[in-house]
């Protein structure tokens, strides 16, 4: 087959331009033509199975798919012949004869595809008068409701899993109409992306669990939103009723989500409606909360920052803040005399020179055509799904993914993993970089074997290659070693340094913050007084133990939050209600460097207000100037104006920061971030909290450590970090290093540590 | 003039043993291939000659599908048996692994050498316990006498042969379906094109074809294509196995050249049992349409003469059926058994099948309305031409020949809720 050939084809006697090959469906799509179909997606393979495209081509006798019939020249089509017609509307009437027709009951009803496609090739009465067919539901977990009685047995659910998932969880047993959709053995679907076999299913078979029955369709409006849960900046659709975000769809966008949402991305929203939305200011008198009125909650915040001057107060702000908000904080905080405002709060290594617009390194759509990639301290596939998803794609195709982890990660694909402790994991790095004949610090005594010399040959042989740096590797207490070495990694190969941000706006907050005190700094040594915004201390910090001790020594916390929890009550002294993602405007700044402007789309909880007119109004009750601002749009342009100038720039410097190793010796604590616990919206989600990747905190631990130890799956531990204390379960995991255990951050259990790495003992409780 | 071909060695004591085998010539066709280099497009020109085709039941022509490989990709090709045989009333293929599996394993080599491939599979059906031990013994035979393996006879041709035991489905006899069945996915039929030739087993070049057509190679080629072509008629060359079953006295298979009289088969089979006379005759396997009786015994037994009276020669497996027969009872039967073995993978096939049992289980059961005869054939007409593979026609097929040729039957049934048999 010849790219580059085109064809003409005739349909309907519409004459049409088109790829030689190219399937029949996607000509006629292009061209606006519609042609029925249930089975076809234009991401997921051919299986022509549920024939109702077949149409007519000239001088073959039968009708053929459309779907699986290429084009060629001189073809003559007829979509919509007597033998076409009769083919469609044949179909359709077997389709119907099993199908509930439980229209009025289902979920699916009002934007069903067999719904739709029945009105035009159906028949009102039904010559079908035996016993349909009936088939028991299973429960495939907390995301997804199946009522397989209404399956047409399509396939794409079980296309999507083994093609983009990457996981074959569903599957078709049984065969003829006894045929059905399952796990086989009954488990629940636990990838990360399963929430997508609700859109690809055509009818009322698989369903939103957590939508299932509080909607119909014609009741919701859409809107345009960004997710704001990784630095993807998926691009979704919000479905409202009655001023309540019902459930979230993707919407189609090839540069960055393709058709696909994760399903963080997908059911996060129902943690809006958590019991524990901050719905009024609250002002903690002689220890107790109060409720009180915006009037008096903002002279009272005004009142207390009026007192401070300059290095007395500092802000941390969630990498989830928009761009105006990070504005505005940043203009209060100036007004103020302080530039201590920081985002990287999962971050402890602030050595060496932070690139000044940290990014992917390659648009999103092109890391699926890399030839190979190293990806260094990444869970990519948990941590920023859709761009694993990409990463596999780009496998799949023969790329060569390594990665150097401080624990083997569940991969969908056939990639190199070199898993060793945190402090192994530079000689790691290291020994890729000596193979590639880099030199310097770390690199001059590091030992090359195999695998090292292996990776290297892959980076430089390939045409387009990236090195990543991850979540695991920007909480890593030597970030900036690990910076400096994959900085060299890719020069000394020629591939493309990038970074896998994560947080929504972490790109964004870069371009404003960090001009002052890194965060690190500013919990090391107190400030007088806090400004929080949207983040809870328990689990938004790199070390728990030492922010929660920090902010309760402050004579005042100011926190804006959309909800109140235990540890920010404990610590806050004033709590603003700020509206959620969905309840305010702003702007995001993808991993790719795309500024993705949403609007609020339903009115905030109770009393809350947008984070960026809290702010203003703050500022304006300081007498500052630069807050006049009327609209959102109004704070993006000034920003716009700031940052003109600013393109994406990976550069760290040609030094490698100071090789002072920070801890080399006893068991290490490796605290990664489970996909559901990265941010407060997604932490209330309860239904992604009862999925299996909503891990709790416990000590994983291979056998061979638990048995030096004298520790055995289910004993409970005193884990002590840094003076800071915790008791958890023991759970024995082959997936980790000798050396090392994995104590999740981010979670209940473990916020009374303290880093997410560093030494850790471990004592039978 | 019987037993010319795959049941020419049915004289001999145990012919399935190798020594008997090689006793009356065997793998001497093979020996002489590999010693003196015959060029593969002359044995792919000699098996076009002998008008040999699929036995299976499709009848596409032997020589044409295998010179479909380009014997020069690079890359593994194979050669596939499909020993399934799972069409109702066929038995034949079961008699050449139980009695002649040497001439079996031998084509299956020739083949290999014709369009290059190293490697090839036998599928068993699932239920030829018996003949899968006979060929896997047969197999360990040739293997141990250098018939299988690498450099055989020291000519530097490889090639290697293995059983694969089905798991009982009936679509695993179409070809892609039991493709995927040795890949160990579920069997289930592949939209074609492309076809095996270009892309097959583990999506490599592919040929695949019915036991008995491989089994009757090494003769084709032994005795020259014209010999075998002239066995036969014009458009059916060669001798062909009938699996002949039902109301007659001596059901087995019987090898007989093509557009041999129907009376003829039937006289060796030993007429039909207790006299009575012959009701209807489906002619090639339970997919066929079926044929009435006084017509079938003027018909001879090949394709075009079949095909004139609109049924299929299909795999040779001939269903007698005395004036003890009910049609709709024998209908039901058939149309339960496409129900149950639809793989359920496209539409048309697996809602039809089930639609067409059920509704003639209720004109069997006396619930049946007259519009019924009606539905049945357009139902039919939904399926069949639509499908991915042709077990929707072989569902549908049966059914418009019994309502073709015996209407008056199912009408019977609808107006007085019994049998029209020993009313």
């Amino acid at each position: 087959m010849s790219e580059e050939q085109t064809v003409t084809i005739e349909v309907d006697g519409r004459e049409l331009k088109a790829q030689a090959g190219a399937m029949l469906i996607d000509v006629t799509d292009a061209a606006g033509i519609n042609i029925p179909r249930f089975c076809y997606h234009k991401k997921l393979s051919v299986a022509a199975n549920c024939r109702m495209c077949l149409v007519e081509v000239a001088k073959v006798p039968k009708p053929l798919p459309a779907c699986a019939t290429p084009v060629a020249d001189g073809m003559k089509v007829y979509t919509r012949s007597p033998l076409a017609l009769a083919a469609q509307k044949g179909t359709m009437e077997f389709l119907l004869i099993n199908h509930p027709l439980d229209c009025p009951i289902c979920d699916q009803g009002g934007e069903c595809e067999l719904q739709d496609v029945a009105l035009g090739y159906g028949s009102d009465v039904s010559r079908y008068v035996e016993g349909k067919r009936v088939v028991k539901d299973k429960d495939i977990g907390p995301l997804v409701a199946t009522d397989l009685t209404r399956c047409i047995h399509c396939t794409r659910c079980v296309r999507f899993g083994a093609e983009i998932a990457g996981v074959r969880e569903l599957g078709a047993t049984g065969r003829g109409e006894h045929m059905t959709i399952g796990t086989y053995i009954e488990k629940s679907v636990d990838s990360e992306l399963s929430g997508n076999i609700i859109d690809v299913c055509p009818v009322g078979s698989l369903t939103s669990k957590p939508f299932r029955f509080q909607a119909r369709a014609w009741e919701l409006t859409q809107f345009d939103g960004i997710a704001p849960h990784d630095s993807v900046g998926s691009n979704i659709h919000l479905h409202v009723r009655r001023n309540e975000v019902m459930r979230v769809h993707p919407k189609e966008n090839e540069a960055v989500n393709e058709c696909w949402i994760s399903d963080r991305d997908r059911f996060s929203y129902v943690g809006l409606q958590s019991d524990e939305r901050l719905t009024a200011p609250m002002i903690k008198r002689k220890g107790g909360w109060t409720e009180v009125d915006w009037p008096e909650a903002l002279d009272e915040t005004a009142r207390v920052l009026k007192q401070l001057h300059g290095d007395q107060v500092g802000a941390l702000a969630s990498p989830a803040s928009t761009l105006e908000e990070l504005h505005l904080l940043q203009a209060l905080m100036a007004g103020l005399g302080s530039n201590h405002v920081e985002t990287r709060l999962r971050q402890n290594d602030f050595r060496g020179k932070a690139p000044s617009f940290p990014w992917l390194g390659r648009p999103i759509a092109e890391l699926e055509t890399v030839d190979a990639a190293l990806l260094i301290g990444s869970n990519v596939r948990k941590e920023q799904p859709l761009l694993g998803h990409r990463l596999r794609k780009a496998a799949l195709e023969g790329a060569q993914i390594s990665y150097i982890n401080p624990f083997e990660i569940d991969l969908n694909y056939a990639a190199d993993q070199m898993v060793d402790t945190p402090f192994g994991m530079l000689a790691d790095v290291a020994g890729v970089a000596k193979a590639l004949g880099a030199t310097g610090g770390l690199i001059d005594s590091a030992k090359v074997d195999e695998t090292h010399q292996a990776v290297a040959d892959q980076l430089k042989q390939a045409t387009k290659a990236s090195i990543l740096l991850g979540n695991i590797a920007a909480a890593h207490p030597d970030y900036a070693i690990l910076c400096g070495l994959a900085e060299k990694i890719a020069q000394a190969s020629g591939a493309t340094l990038g970074f896998l941000p994560q947080a929504a706006n972490s790109v964004g907050a870069q371009l404003l913050t960090g001009k002052g005190n890194n965060a690190a700094e500013m919990l090391a040594n107190p400030c007088k007084s806090y400004v929080l915004v949207g983040l809870e201390p328990a689990y938004d910090f790199w070390n728990p133990a030492q922010a929660s001790a920090a902010l309760k020594a402050a004579d005042s916390v100011i926190a804006l939050t959309s909800f109140r929890s235990p540890s920010l009550e404990q610590t806050a002294t004033v709590m603003l209600p700020m509206a959620a993602f969905t309840e305010t405007s702003g702007t995001f700044v993808n991993a790719e460097g795309i500024w993705q402007s949403f609007s609020g789309i339903v009115r905030p909880a109770g009393e809350a207000r947008p984070g960026w007119k809290i702010l203003r109004v703050l500022g304006n009750l300081l007498d500052l100037p630069g807050f006049e601002q009327e609209s959102s749009e109004e704070v993006l342009a000034e920003i716009r104006e700031n940052l003109a100038d600013k393109k994406p720039d990976n550069s760290l410097g040609d030094e490698l920061p100071a090789q002072q190793l920070s801890q080399t010796s006893g068991l290490q604590r490796i605290g990664d971030v489970p996909i559901y616990a990265v941010d407060p919206l997604v932490r209330r989600s309860m239904p992604l909290q009862q999925t299996h990747d909503a891990i709790a905190a416990a000590v994983y631990i291979n056998a061979n450590e638990a048995g030096k130890a004298g520790l055995s799956e289910g004993d409970r531990v005193s884990v002590k970090q840094d003076g800071h204390q915790a008791t958890l379960g023991i759970i024995i995991d082959s997936n980790i290093p000798d050396g090392a255990v994995r104590i999740p951050a981010g979670v209940a259990g473990s916020e009374t540590l303290a880093g997410q790495f560093g030494q850790v003992t471990l004592e039978k409780a | 003039m019987a037993n010319e071909v795959c049941l020419r060695n049915m004289d001999l004591d145990r012919p399935w043993l190798l020594e008997q085998y090689k006793s009356r010539g065997g793998y001497q066709m093979l020996t002489k291939i590999l010693t003196e280099k015959t060029p593969p497009d002359t044995i792919i020109e000699e098996v076009k000659k002998s008008g040999l085709r699929g036995r299976g039941g499709a009848g596409f022509p032997t020589g044409l599908k295998w010179s479909f490989i380009s014997r020069n990709a690079p890359g593994q090709k194979f050669v596939v048996c499909n020993s399934d045989e799972g069409e109702p009333g066929t038995f034949k293929d079961r008699d050449i692994l139980r009695y002649n599996p040497h001439q079996l394993i031998e084509g299956m080599i020739i083949a290999g050498y014709a369009i290059g491939a190293t490697l090839g599979y036998n599928y068993i059906r699932g239920e030829f316990w018996e003949p899968y031990e006979r060929f896997e013994h047969a197999l360990e035979e040739a293997r141990a006498a250098g018939y299988l393996g690498e450099n055989l006879l020291g000519s530097g041709f490889d090639f290697e042969l293995h059983s694969h035991l089905g798991g009982g489905a009936y679509i695993c006899g179409e070809e892609t379906a039991l493709l995927e069945s040795i890949e160990g996915k579920k069997g289930q039929p592949r939209y074609k094109p492309p076809f095996p030739a270009h892309f097959g087993l583990y999506g490599r070049p592919t040929i695949i074809n019915n036991t008995e057509s491989l089994a009757s190679i090494p003769v084709i080629l032994e005795k020259g294509g014209e010999w075998f072509k002239d066995l036969g008629v014009e458009n059916s060359g060669g001798s062909k196995l009938f699996s002949i079953s039902g109301n007659i006295n001596k059901p087995g298979v019987y090898e007989i050249p093509m557009g041999t009289p129907f009376a003829e088969l039937l006289e060796m089979a030993g007429g039909m049992k207790d006299g009575r006379p012959c009701k209807a005759v489906i002619p090639g396997g339970s997919s066929a349409p079926v044929i009435p009786g006084d017509m079938m015994l003027d018909l001879t037994m090949d394709y075009d003469a079949i095909a004139k009276a609109g049924s299929m020669l299909g795999s040779g497996a001939v269903i007698v059926m005395d004036d003890s027969n009910c049609m709709v009872k024998i209908l039901e039967r058939m149309s339960y058994f496409y129900y149950e073995e639809s793989c359920g993978q496209c539409t048309p096939c697996r809602e039809g099948t089930g639609w067409l049992y059920r509704v003639v289980h209720r004109i069997e059961n006396g619930q049946g309305r007259w519009e019924d005869l009606e539905l049945l054939e357009d139902v039919t007409k939904k399926i069949a031409g639509r499908t991915i593979c042709a077990l929707g026609d072989a569902a549908a097929m049966p059914v418009q020949g019994m309502l073709k040729h015996f209407r008056d039957e199912f009408e019977y049934h609808i107006e007085h809720k019994r049998c029209m048999v020993g009313a």
